[in-house]
């Protein structure tokens, strides 16, 4: 045990996290240069193309040094605001972190938040000054911020540059001579820690876990404390670049299980493992049961394609524990599923793999939180609201809660003024404002989640010019006022753009609404009123014209190849419009309200 | 049958709305002949065993050119192509061009039809439109060419003008009728990229064009020609019986026809081939002795979207006959499967097999098309 080392790293998105890894992989020669595709930690396409790391998993490196041989588990984490609860279990099955800082960039919202979650399980951090061969590179100052963070010393701070390689022998041996061995008694009863989970078609699903105390051993009965199911393992091993079966995992070590579990929430991220004989008294601290923060309707374009989108949802809950779905219906837009995402990311995800992996398209209806509601005539029960149609008639209504989170925002000064008055705009309440250096700011705000769902992200970037990053924590339910704002298209309502929205903003949001619909929806043979109402009463209108004119006056030679091509693509377009009534909407428009400032 | 069409790419000035290709140099006009009668060498063998039986000047205005040139292209096609008995023979002209000594020449030369670019009677509307003629000399040289024996000749008139309200629109559908032609082209002025009057809208100088006003006049036209006894045999053409335009025909009958001259267009079969739009880049390479085109091959999809594209166009519209007979029987059950909303909402009709357009919803034919696409 003393030598294996467990750690983890931590970095803002593009702060090179996974480049890092490939190239401590290269260098421990756990990878040939045959295998070597850049960003190895990263599997999924979508992971690869948007940058950022959705599934964590862990690799097993072997190092030598005049000391001796020593394991090394990197585990990784997936790097977005939506899976905190997913890097905090990531984050507890290690001893040690390094600090991965963009020396051009400085230190983000992310890392910070990250970086306190490592300091609360006492995880030794080594700070690494990344990218230091970029022109833009300004390590002086960066450094100050680490310094001032973490409170380490100037030559704890190892410059590096994972694109050149610079640095890296010195990062392995900082990770065996500064991160402590893991401590935990072999002999004691079996508690090994899940922090991941991933979905093989052939083999069911395989859970990543550390073993804490005890051993646990290759076809025995173990037992998964939280859900209480028992499975035997039937293979357990380490995990190299491929997955090496052993007889025997012992406290400190990282390993896998495969034990016949099809699906994956029964696996649970945070769950104890621990043998039938000789089970352990209690599980790790630590474990909760996810639960999603961000609702929307999910529907096939083609009605048809109901039972599809309900086995190609299946199928990525496979490997997506955190989804959660239920069938719904929609007078407008049939049957579909109500689905639960950890947040907006999350459900771009879903969405895109959605149409990418499974060839499905989907609409994609207005999100919303959930909202706890009151009725006059048993205030003490709550109602959980997942879906604007469960809005309870407002004359009846006690009062209703919705969830606040806890923000931390990191930019630049310069742009501390702009981020406040959009907070202020979304309802916030300052809470702190740290100056971390001259020129970086960190902003606590306790915001509702609503207004981080209604197009928070972009502005935020917008305004800060990309220089700031969000991290949030849910902070509990708090009593608000929220009506229910109705989009109706030639006076029938179509209920999947219906929105909750805070009662002092819902004028101000009916009218975007009203607009952003008349730009998106195409114009069709007949003129259609777009109104916004609370209720019976409208409080925004728009009219989009009629097509009077849809006809090329000119049609000879040369113009006919060019003109099919343009009515091909206006057909394309129509296959995934939804008609509503008789009108025919395009998919974006169900999600309009979310860009209703671009 | 198939027809030949000859691209004369200059023009004396820039009318706002054209997006053609054109030079308003015409300095360049007698290498340019040269070249387009050395490419109809080059493409003596594009037709194989077609015969011909349409030839057709446009441009630009082909009434530029002088009279041996005319007399040139239409000896070197007549030379060069295997010719059906009385083929039709079409000039583009501005009224200005048209003196009697042009008409006398032009009907010396073998041209048998003419294609008037009236576009408006009233000078205000061509002065907007930046047209090099007036309104008198339209008048005076329909006459003309009638007394120098032209009687097939089509006029083009543009409807959906600003400041022309309804009134002023009918009173032009009027004295075209008044001047007795056998054939009429009416566009509704439609405002393409890259063309001066886009970049006044775009600028601000100018105010978008008014759809409302243009489908109402759009059906003024119709009604009126109708009434004159005129068939509606395409979106924008009207023919008295016996008179259709038999070249623009078969671009919209799917038949071969062969362009030459720059950014000129032919199509034979499963391709599709196009000019370079360079009056430059187009001579020298056929100087070289070569082709400056490039080309796509057309699958069955292609073919099918363009045959309904085309066909709904004209007024016998679509023949399930001739679907069943050129494409594979899925794209039949295709169509029966699309088609059933359309007719259900009154924009198709299905009469002896063959599908069409009713009168009302012609200004909507892109659409609809559209609507029963493969994809």
């Amino acid at each position: 045990m003393k030598n294996i080392r467990n750690f983890c790293i931590i970095a803002h998105i593009d702060h090179g996290k996974s480049t890092l890894a490939d190239r401590l992989l290269e260098s421990t020669q756990t990878i040939s240069d045959r295998d070597k595709k850049d960003q190895l930690l990263d599997d999924m396409d979508l992971e690869r193309e948007r940058g950022i790391t959705i599934k964590s998993h862990a690799i097993q490196m072997v190092y030598k040094n005049g000391e001796g041989e020593f394991t090394l588990n990197l585990i990784d984490t997936p790097g977005h605001v939506d899976f905190s609860y997913e890097v905090s279990r990531a984050i507890a099955a290690c001893e040690g972190a390094l600090l991965v800082v963009d020396a051009a960039q400085g230190i983000q919202a992310q890392t910070i938040s990250n970086l306190y979650l490592a300091l609360e399980h006492d995880l030794e951090i080594i700070p690494v000054l990344n990218k230091i061969d970029l022109p833009s590179a300004n390590p002086e100052e960066v450094k100050d911020q680490i310094i001032d963070l973490i409170g380490c010393d100037e030559s704890d701070i190892i410059p590096a540059s994972a694109k050149t390689g610079m640095g890296i022998s010195e990062i392995l041996e900082a990770v065996v001579q500064r991160i402590p061995a893991p401590v935990g008694d072999p002999d004691a009863p079996l508690q090994a820690l899940i922090f991941d989970s991933v979905y093989n078609p052939y083999r069911g699903i395989e859970a990543f876990f550390k073993v804490v105390n005890g051993r646990i051993r290759s076809g025995e009965a173990v037992k998964f404390m939280a859900t209480g199911h028992q499975y035997g393992a039937d293979e357990i091993g380490v995990l190299r670049l491929k997955q090496e079966p052993r007889k025997e995992i012992s406290a400190g070590n990282v390993g896998y299980i495969i034990s016949g579990i099809k699906q994956a929430k029964e696996v649970k991220v945070g769950d104890t493992i621990t043998a039938m004989e000789k089970p352990a008294k209690e599980a790790i601290a630590g474990f909760e049961n996810v639960k999603p923060m961000v609702f929307a309707g999910i529907y096939p374009v083609d009605t048809e394609d109901f039972e599809e989108l309900r086995a190609s949802l299946e199928k990525l809950q496979l490997n997506d524990a955190s989804l959660t779905f239920e069938p719904e219906s929609s007078a407008a837009l049939g049957f579909g599923f109500r689905c639960g995402f950890l947040g907006m990311l999350h459900m771009e995800i879903v969405q895109e793999r959605l149409e990418r992996e499974f060839d499905m398209t989907v609409i994609t209806t207005v999100p919303n939180v959930s909202y706890r509601a009151y009725l006059k005539k048993n205030p003490e029960k709550e109602i959980i609201i997942n879906n604007p149609s469960e809005f309870p008639d407002p004359s009846t209504l006690d009062h209703i809660e919705e969830p606040y989170i806890k923000a931390q925002i990191i930019t630049k000064s310069d742009y501390v003024g702009g981020i406040m008055n959009l907070c202020i705009e979304k309802r916030g309440i300052l809470k702190n404002q740290v100056y971390l250096t001259s020129e970086r700011v960190e902003l606590s705000f306790d915001l509702p989640l609503t207004e981080i769902v209604f197009d928070f992200y972009d502005r935020l970037k917008t305004i800060s010019r990309g220089y700031a990053s969000l991290d949030y924590h849910p902070l509990g339910y708090r009593e608000t006022e929220m009506v229910k704002v109705d989009i109706m298209l030639n006076g029938d309502p179509v209920d999947a753009l219906s929105a909750l929205i805070h009662r002092d903003n819902a004028y101000d949001l009916g009218k975007k609404m009203c607009e952003k619909l008349r730009e998106l929806i195409p114009r069709q043979q007949f003129m259609i009123a777009i109104q916004a109402a609370i209720g019976a009463k409208i409080i925004a209108r728009e009219t989009l014209s009629a097509l009077r004119k849809d006809v090329t006056a000119k049609c000879y030679g040369g113009d006919i190849s060019r003109k099919r091509k343009l009515l091909e693509k206006q057909k394309a377009g129509k296959k995934r419009m939804r008609q509503v009534g008789n009108v025919e909407i395009p998919q974006q428009a169900f999600l309009a309200v979310l860009k209703l400032n671009d | 049958m198939a027809g030949l069409y000859l691209h004369i790419p200059f023009c004396r000035q820039a009318c706002v709305y054209c997006d053609f290709h054109f030079s308003t140099s015409l300095k360049y006009r007698e290498p340019m002949v040269n070249a387009i009668l050395r490419e109809m060498e080059l493409q003596k063998d594009f037709f194989k065993g077609e015969t011909l039986q349409s030839l057709y000047f446009g441009g630009g205005t082909p009434s530029v050119l002088e009279h041996e040139e005319i007399v040139a292209l239409v000896q070197k096609a007549f030379k060069t192509f295997r010719w059906a008995e009385n083929p039709e023979i079409t000039l583009e002209a501005n009224p200005d061009d048209l003196s009697q000594e042009k008409l006398t020449q032009l009907k010396a030369a073998g041209i048998n039809r003419l294609s008037i670019g009236v576009q408006s009677f009233r000078d205000s509307d061509l002065q907007f439109m930046n047209r090099s003629h007036n309104a008198e000399q339209s008048i005076s040289c329909l006459q003309n060419a009638r007394q120098a024996g032209f009687n097939n000749i089509t006029l083009d008139l543009i409807y959906g003008l600003p400041n022309m309200d309804d009134e002023a629109w009918k009173d032009q559908v009027r004295q075209a009728l008044n001047l007795g032609v056998p054939h009429i082209s009416s566009y509704a002025l439609t405002v393409e990229p890259r063309t001066a009057l886009h970049h006044k809208i775009e600028k601000g100088e100018h105010r978008p064009l008014d759809e409302e006003q243009a489908a109402r006049q759009f059906k003024i036209l119709w009604e009126m020609l109708d009434k004159a006894g005129f068939e509606h045999y395409e979106v924008s053409n009207f023919a008295r019986p016996g008179f259709r335009a038999r070249h623009n025909s078969s671009y919209w009958q799917g038949r071969p026809y062969l362009g030459v001259g720059p950014s000129a267009h032919s199509f034979r079969a499963m391709h599709r081939y196009w000019n370079v739009s360079n009056n430059a880049l187009y001579r020298k390479a056929i100087e070289k002795g070569e082709l400056a085109q490039e080309y796509e091959e057309l699958s069955e999809k292609d073919r099918f979207n363009e045959y309904l594209m085309t066909a709904l166009r004209t007024r016998e519209g679509l023949d399930l006959l001739e679907i069943e007979k050129t494409f594979a029987p899925e794209y039949s059950y295709y169509l029966m499967k699309e088609v059933e909303p359309v007719l259900g909402k009154g924009q198709l009709h299905l009469q002896n097999r063959r599908l069409f357009i009713p009168q009302e919803w012609r200004f909507h034919s892109d659409g609809i098309a559209a609507s029963l696409f493969y994809i």
